[in-house]
């Protein structure tokens, strides 16, 4: 039946392409015609169908950019539901099953064949999927945005749509006003313009318009005895059996889809792919509006060979991480010395890895259950870490360094089932609402939660079986890249993977038994027995690198008598700066230092000729890689002096096993090109390596942008290889300035501007549109005594701007003067341009009327 | 090729006539008073239709400069000279068949008194053009565009803020100003702007010329394409001239206000002279304005022959080489062009 009030589509909704609109009108079962309002990308016989369906209470009109960004060839049909949006008004509720078979109709009455992928969201989820388990022989893949397919044990639902069901407020809050359609665009982040939320009400506008909002919320099954209950659970139980790829897009930030969901589904559909987008709430086509172009790439996807991972080798990958251990366990040398605390041999280590191995099997830790550490750099973490993957777990390392907030987003998204913290970790598990069970470190017992200390595991390990070793393509480890640019991405490692980074990091700078090593770098600090060698960790917060004193470095390379150390640069910075407070014995233990390999921000020649007062034996060196690939190449302080000066800063040649490509950029700053290892060509760094990332965690659409290039990995690095095979690296690809004359990369400018007298540091950024921006150059000028010279940003003066640009080697538009730059938090060294960039644009745009 | 170039006495106009007599074009030039140049030349009001109409009789090309480039006046002499005299140019180009229109507009046309930066020619919007100029050429550019068709090719260039040896308008107030230690900084004087000296200037409207009919119907912003922080032009731009650069700021909202209260009563007053500040300018020396130059380069097939640091190196030349000429007693600087 139709209502009096049905307004035509209005023209000229913000994204909306009013030739994607038609109307068709379908018999049901019963005979009853209805007419449904449609959005069809009207491909001819298109190679497939992307059914698309929203829920309540919006319409078709939240996938219109995923018509606008339509696969090749691909037919896009998003209706509305009937009752809603511009479909035909309905005189009563209309149930589940009905509604699942009403979307069969519409699909036979459009000409859809098979195959067809369906998309989504919301209670549209579950529609979808009932269509999907009814076309089975058409169907070619689902996805999924912020939805639920069933209410997880002991869960009623929602909060919120429980809420607007209850009795009494749901024709108030629904119907008989627009608060609930109101309500559902204000939950976007970022928020939605006004017109994009005026386009999601236009259909609701009178009460009569609203009716099916409120029966669609009045039929979701919330009671085992609600009528739509049972085709909801054939839904729910069904998609089990459904074997066709699956992919889930989430916004995390949704305040009624929440996790729980997520772990429902995910658990349904153990195939599918994953992508959370940082950020985003429930509406997720509009919080991430890249989800189109994700879809598009996933369904062209299934239509060719999955451009994944080369074929994984065979074998068993040689040594395990706990071979040294299990080799040393005789051995009553030093393996784990904490500074002014604990000191573990190599065979208490070992007995202690395995009866916490087997105690957290007993505890219900099973192979692939992810395990977050919150403990800080201590023996006990070394052998925590060590017995989660010997139980064949998973290690989840999120530290600090992101703040609360970031690793609250960080060990939320890996989907951690329990936790091993100290009191602290504990304390902040609860903060940060982590689910999973929880185990106490240290001597405070239970408490926080906790169900086991690791001294109870440790004994209940002791009378129980030594789990078996888990298989070597298992994932062994969870870590984040630093959030220096946007939130922590989770990169996962497997066994094979660790392995092969562990084994050339050995090969690399020959350590042997016969090495210590001091660790002040936080993922190094944990890996001395899986090198073989003892190692101490300093007493400093290895979060904060600038916090290492040369007394306190010399202190724990004593403790171990240290052959090498591993710093990041800044925490090298404040060593050379605190030399002065060595005493004679402090100075000898740092004078039988070998070797000193510095990573985790490009490393200026100038502090490694720094260190040489403080490391008088030592080789300095310093690997270039990222949390993806460690390392990738290594240059010593010599190879840097003969290298010379050049377009960037060589890091040195890649590692035997390593192979470095570059994908040149396009003059709009892509890196389009096919890889190439032509010298001087610059181009997005791409590594191929054993000991390359599996993949990112839950990140499906960038994982598949890193790795388009099979076998390689895109590391977000711009640079060139030279003719000796050396790479140069010229900066971060969104960091490129792509001016109306070709591309800029920073590093270069920056290097010839730094050696200019009176300029302590500097940053090359790029003002303007895309293709016509002007290089911006911002300097620290250095007053006396190593301190600013200004306290405020402002344009440098005629004489030094005049410098620069002569300096520069590239048409520079303006010069700025900054107090400081600012920086990453978590290395305190990489500086962060797009910053740089978005407040020297702001600043060269002069006043605003 | 037989040109006609409508304002031939103003630098640019001069420059463009002398590009093209130099590479042989035959060249007619139209406007008020004897522009000195060794060339057929009719002398009139260009919003005459009949003048004009004479003027362009078997023209193969017309490039109209012309133009009432103040910041003070009453909008009738806007509209007469800008609005009407595009007209008259327009309707002469038909009667008379000729097949090419360069029409020289300001990137003033579509500047609402925001920052623009690094945005190409956006379309003229009279409502939005700030001050009477700007509207006037606004409305003139909007004229031209609408006449572009199989007979009448036109194109619509916006040369941005030219200066050079000899300029009076631009170089010439800035420096008389700076002498008197008059010459402010408006805000921060970190709004990035792009300037373009005279010779480019012309070379692109000479290219504009031969591109006519190729390209048409779309407006293109001409500039050297190198944006400077506007302190640090005035600060070159006096440095030629042997002056020390601005030494004082002016707060911008302080300047804008100061702008509208002098407007207000030059206004009153029925004042002839230029004001010392008005709003337009105040925004024009506040915020960025620069542009890319993609689009131009490619359709007009032109390039800017002579850098920033070449032009200042030439300003300064002739600043050594002469007697300064008498500058004109107005004070303040003409909107951009």
């Amino acid at each position: 039946m139709t209502t009096p009030d049905s307004p035509a589509l209005p023209p000229d909704l913000p994204g909306l392409d009013p030739a994607w609109s038609r109307t068709v009108t379908v018999a049901d079962a019963t005979g009853a015609k209805h007419t449904w309002h449609v959005l069809d990308n009207g491909v001819a016989d298109p190679v497939g169908t992307l059914l698309c369906v929203h829920g309540n209470p919006t319409w078709s009109y939240l996938w219109r950019r995923l018509l606008a960004a339509a696969p090749p060839d691909w037919r896009v049909v998003a209706p509305d539901q009937l009752g809603m949006g511009y479909s035909e008004r309905l005189g009563g509720p209309r149930p589940l099953a009905q509604r699942i078979a009403d979307l069969g109709d519409l699909t036979a009455a459009l000409g859809v064949t098979g195959p067809v992928v369906t998309v989504g969201h919301d209670w549209g989820g579950v529609i979808s999927l009932g269509w999907a388990l009814e076309h089975r022989a058409d169907l070619r893949g689902v996805v999924l945005a912020n939805t639920a397919v069933a209410m997880p044990e002991g869960d009623r639902g929602p909060l919120l749509i429980r809420a607007a069901d209850a009795p009494g407020v749901r024709a108030a809050v629904t119907v008989g006003t627009p608060v609930f359609v109101r309500a559902t665009t204000a939950l976007s982040h970022p928020p939605l313009p006004a017109d994009v939320r005026r386009a999601f009400a236009a259909p609701y506008r009178t009460a009569a318009r609203r009716r099916s909002v409120g029966d669609f919320v009045a039929d979701i099954p919330f009671s085992p005895g609600h009528p739509s209950r049972p085709a909801q659970e054939a839904v729910a139980e069904g998609i089990r059996g459904l074997g066709v790829p699956a992919l889930l897009l989430w916004g995390p930030r949704d305040p009624v889809f929440g996790e729980r969901y997520l772990t429902d589904l995910r658990d349904r559909l153990p195939q599918a792919r994953l992508h959370r987008y940082a950020g985003a709430s429930h509406l997720l086509p509009e919080d991430a509006p890249q989800y189109a172009r994700a879809v598009a790439q996933w369904v062209t996807d299934l239509g060719s060979d999955p451009a994944g991972h080369p074929a994984r080798p065979v074998g068993d990958g040689g040594r395990r991480l706990w071979s040294a251990l299990e080799e040393r366990s005789g051995d009553d040398a030093v393996a784990v010395a904490e500074v002014g605390g604990a000191t573990v041999s190599w065979s208490a280590l070992a007995r202690r890895v395995r009866d916490l191995a087997a105690g957290l099997a007993a505890a219900g830790v099973r192979p692939g259950d992810r395990v977050a550490l919150l403990l800080e750099p201590s023996a006990d973490l070394t052998a925590t870490v060590y017995a989660v993957w010997r139980a064949g777990a998973v290690v989840v390392v999120a530290d600090k360094g992101l703040g609360l907030r970031g690793m609250r987003r960080a060990l939320r998204g890996a989907a951690v089932r329990h936790v091993v913290g100290s009191r602290a970790g504990l304390a902040a598990a609860r903060a940060m609402g982590l689910p999973g069970s929880r185990i106490a470190a240290g001597r405070t017992g239970v408490g926080l939660g906790a169900t086991h200390t690791l001294e109870g595991l440790a004994a209940l390990g002791r009378s129980a079986p030594v789990p078996a070793e888990p298989p070597v393509d298992d994932d062994c480890a969870v870590l984040f890249t630093s959030g220096a640019t946007g939130p922590a991405k989770g990169v996962v490692y497997t066994h094979r993977q660790a392995a092969a980074q562990l084994e050339l990091v050995r090969a690399t700078y020959g350590l042997t038994g016969g090495d210590r090593f001091v660790a002040a770098f936080a993922p190094f600090a944990i890996l001395g027995p899986a090198l073989g060698i003892g190692s101490a960790v300093p007493d400093v917060d290895v979060t904060a690198p600038g916090s290492l004193t040369a007394p306190a470095l010399a202190d724990a390379a004593a403790a171990v008598d240290a052959t090498v150390v591993f710093a990041s640069p800044a925490a090298l910075r404040r060593v050379a700066a605190t030399a002065g407070g060595l005493s004679p014995a402090q100075r000898a233990a740092l004078g039988r230092v070998r070797l000193l390999m510095s990573a985790g921000a490009p490393v200026p020649a100038a502090l490694l000729r720094s260190l040489r007062e403080v490391l008088p034996a030592a080789d300095p060196h310093t690997p270039y890689g990222m949390t993806e690939a460690l390392p990738v190449t290594d240059v010593s302080l010599a190879g840097i002096e003969a290298a010379g000066d050049g377009e960037g800063v060589c890091v040195g040649a890649p590692l035997p096993g390593v192979t470095v490509r570059v994908s040149p950029l396009s003059p709009e700053g892509s890196a389009d090109g096919p890889l190439t290892d032509a010298p001087g060509v610059t181009g997005e760094v791409c590594v191929s390596a054993a000991h390359v990332k599996d993949r990112y965690d839950a990140l499906w659409a960038l994982e598949r942008a890193a790795s388009r290039d099979p076998g390689f990995h895109r590391t977000g690095d711009v640079g060139h290889l030279d003719a000796e095979g050396r790479l140069w690296v010229e900066g971060r690809l969104q960091h490129v300035v792509t001016t109306a004359a070709g591309v800029v990369t920073p590093v270069g400018v920056e290097q010839r501007v730094e050696r200019l007298d009176g300029v302590a540091a500097a940053a090359a950024v790029g003002v303007g549109p895309a293709g016509a921006q002007v290089v911006v150059v911002v300097v620290v000028p250095s007053g006396r005594h190593g301190r600013p010279a200004r306290r405020r940003a402002g344009l440098a003066g005629a004489g030094l701007a005049d410098e620069v640009r002569a300096a520069a080697g590239v048409e520079v538009a303006a010069v700025l003067t900054s107090p400081r730059l600012p920086v990453d938090v978590r290395h305190q060294s990489k500086v962060d341009r797009a910053e740089v960039a978005r407040r020297a644009a702001r600043f060269l745009a002069g006043a605003r009327p | 090729m037989r040109v006609l170039v409508t304002g031939a006495s103003g630098m640019l106009g001069r420059a463009t006539a002398t590009a093209l007599l130099e590479r042989g074009d035959e060249v007619t030039v139209l406007q008020r008073r004897p522009s000195g140049l060794p060339c057929a030349e009719v002398l009139g009001d260009v919003a005459d239709p009949a003048v004009v109409r004479r003027a362009a009789h078997r023209q193969d090309a017309v490039l109209h400069l012309a133009a009432k480039v103040d910041v003070t006046g009453p909008w009738a002499e806007y509209r007469h000279a800008n609005v009407e005299g595009t007209r008259a140019v327009v309707a002469a180009c038909r009667a008379t068949g000729v097949g090419r229109l360069v029409h020289v507009s300001s990137p003033s046309v579509a500047h609402a008194g925001t920052a623009l930066a690094g945005v190409g020619a956006e379309p003229a919007d009279p409502r939005r053009a700030r001050g009477r100029y700007s509207r006037s050429k606004a409305i003139a550019e909007l004229d031209a565009l609408a006449a572009d068709s199989p007979d009448l090719a036109v194109l619509a260039v916006r040369p941005h803020l030219v200066w050079g040896p000899g300029d009076t308008q631009l170089v010439g107030r800035i420096v008389e100003r700076a002498r008197g230690g008059r010459l402010p900084v408006v805000g921060s004087g970190a709004a990035l702007v792009d300037t373009t000296y005279v010779d480019n200037a012309a070379a692109a409207l000479v290219a504009a010329v031969d591109a006519c009919g190729s390209v048409h119907g779309e407006a293109l912003v001409v500039s050297n394409g190198e944006p400077r922080p506007i302190a640090e032009v005035l600060g070159r731009l006096c440095r030629a001239a042997g002056l020390p650069g601005p030494r004082r700021r002016v707060p911008f909202v302080a300047a804008w206000v100061a702008g509208a209260a002098v407007e207000a009563v030059w206004e009153a007053t029925r004042r002839r002279s230029v004001p010392p500040l008005n709003r337009f300018l105040a925004e024009q020396l506040a915020t960025a304005h620069w542009f890319d130059q993609r689009r131009t380069r490619a359709a007009l097939g032109w390039r800017p022959a002579v850098s920033l640091e070449e032009g200042f190196a030439r300003l300064a030349a002739w600043y050594a080489a002469g007697p300064v000429s008498p500058v004109s007693r107005r004070t303040g600087l003409p909107p951009s062009r």
